[in-house]
């Protein structure tokens, strides 16, 4: 994913400045990190060089009393790649921590520090921490439905490594003997 | 803060259903805090609903206590166990178990109307329980004519009307797709707060376990872990 056709999207409705589109960034995208300023800066630069985007206007500091701030809007060739960049779907790649989970656990049987049951039981009792956070998140009395849908996604993540770890801890035997003789 | 005592506390207890059977439960100890949402998680046959049965006292343990403030629960008659039930606790299954041939807010006043209370004001309270549990809708409707999701928010209402203190839900959403187990959880665990009830809730599903304090998991008939904390209210 990417900053610019983040940004892109958001422009594509309503042209605006970096602070505006930085606040409607993480409006929309409650649990991702707020992007800096500088970002926003930086990739508002790079689609205006490439023709993606535009300066629509430059508010003097002297007329409206604070600094001066440039509203940017889409172009047509911005609209074209942010068409583009929509319609291609995502790679069905696992993206989950579970590889690095499954790296250790074989990590550990190679080796021979410490044992997989526990740092599964341990990595088990971390997911469902966060698990609980994203839960307590999503149902507070104010959270929005982008809110609740993005922590939808880590959770429904979340539970699939859970799923995985369970399993993985049923059949750490037969996977060690498989590790050793190797 | 001092930590106040247990709701309920059950140690050591030991449960069979028949000679010969392998023992359900086999020295299980847990306890409920007052107010608190506990998760209880494991493997199918582990013993965590002959868990849930010891400490609502709908089953008593062969050997081992269960402690309710100063009463114990595993020594309490029949009669005396069902009437905590009808009263102090409240208790929901996977299905509903809503009576078929009353309606939505008959079925949640029914409690009340067994405790005594006025038909009129049984049913003011039923009709304020179906509408914090989003079902206001469906009072006219009988079990048989309405969603899962809305049946199991009925029957979480007729449990929670009497604002027991300790709730008792047995794989609540374990029937429903995702969406409709979130809105029943989210409902629960909103009324749960709001009336101070803790509540003990039995599921397979680490989703749902997300919305407890603390998590205990059963293997074997025993409490084998826990994750999370108890939550002081």
């Amino acid at each position: 994913m990417s900053t610019a056709h983040i940004l892109l999207s958001l422009l594509a409705s309503e042209a605006g400045h970096g602070y505006d589109l930085k606040r409607r960034h993480d409006d929309r995208f409650p649990q991702a990190r707020p992007l800096a300023y500088g970002q926003v800066y930086t990739t508002l630069q790079r689609l205006t060089r490439d023709g993606l985007a535009e300066v629509a206007k430059t508010e003097d500091p002297e007329d409206s009393g604070g600094p001066e701030r440039t509203t940017y809007r889409i172009t047509e060739a911005g609209v074209q790649a942010l068409r583009t960049w929509l319609s291609e779907t995502v790679p069905a790649a696992p993206v989950s921590a579970a590889s690095e989970i499954f790296a250790k656990v074989v990590a550990i049987m190679a080796s021979g520090f410490g044992d997989p049951a526990d740092f599964l039981r341990d990595q088990r009792a971390a997911h469902l921490t966060r698990m609980r956070e994203l839960t307590a998140a999503k149902t507070a009395p104010n959270a929005t439905l982008s809110a609740v849908l993005s922590a939808d996604y880590a959770l429904n993540h979340l539970d699939a490594d859970l799923r995985w770890m369970d399993t993985t801890a049923q059949r750490l035997d037969a996977l060690a003997q498989e590790v050793r003789t190797s | 803060m001092t930590t106040p005592p247990p709701l309920i506390e059950a140690r050591d207890l030991v449960k069979s259903y028949g000679a010969g059977q392998a023992p359900a439960l086999r020295g299980a100890i847990l306890h409920l805090a007052p107010g608190e949402i506990l998760a209880v998680t494991g493997p199918s046959g582990s013993g965590k609903s002959t868990l849930l049965h010891c400490l609502s006292g709908i089953v008593t343990p062969d050997s081992g206590s269960v402690r309710y403030g100063s009463e114990r629960l595993d020594q309490a008659t029949e009669t005396r166990r069902s009437e905590l039930r009808r009263t102090e606790f409240g208790v929901v299954f996977q299905f509903g178990q809503l009576v078929g041939e009353l309606t939505a807010l008959d079925n949640v006043a029914l409690p009340l109307l067994l405790a005594g209370t006025s038909r009129k004001k049984a049913h003011e309270s039923a009709g304020e329980w179906l509408e914090r549990f989003g079902v206001r809708g469906q009072a006219a409707l009988r079990p048989g004519e309405m969603s899962g999701g809305q049946g199991q928010r009925v029957a979480l209402a007729r449990a929670m009307v009497t604002r027991p203190k300790a709730l008792f839900a047995d794989e609540p959403t374990g029937a429903l797709d995702s969406l409709a187990g979130e809105q029943v959880m989210t409902a629960l665990v909103h009324a749960a707060r709001e009336s101070g009830t803790a509540v003990l809730l039995i599921t397979h599903d680490a989703q749902v376990a997300a919305y407890a304090d603390r998590e205990a998991t059963v293997r074997d008939g025993a409490v084998a872990g826990e994750t999370g904390a108890e939550v002081i209210r």
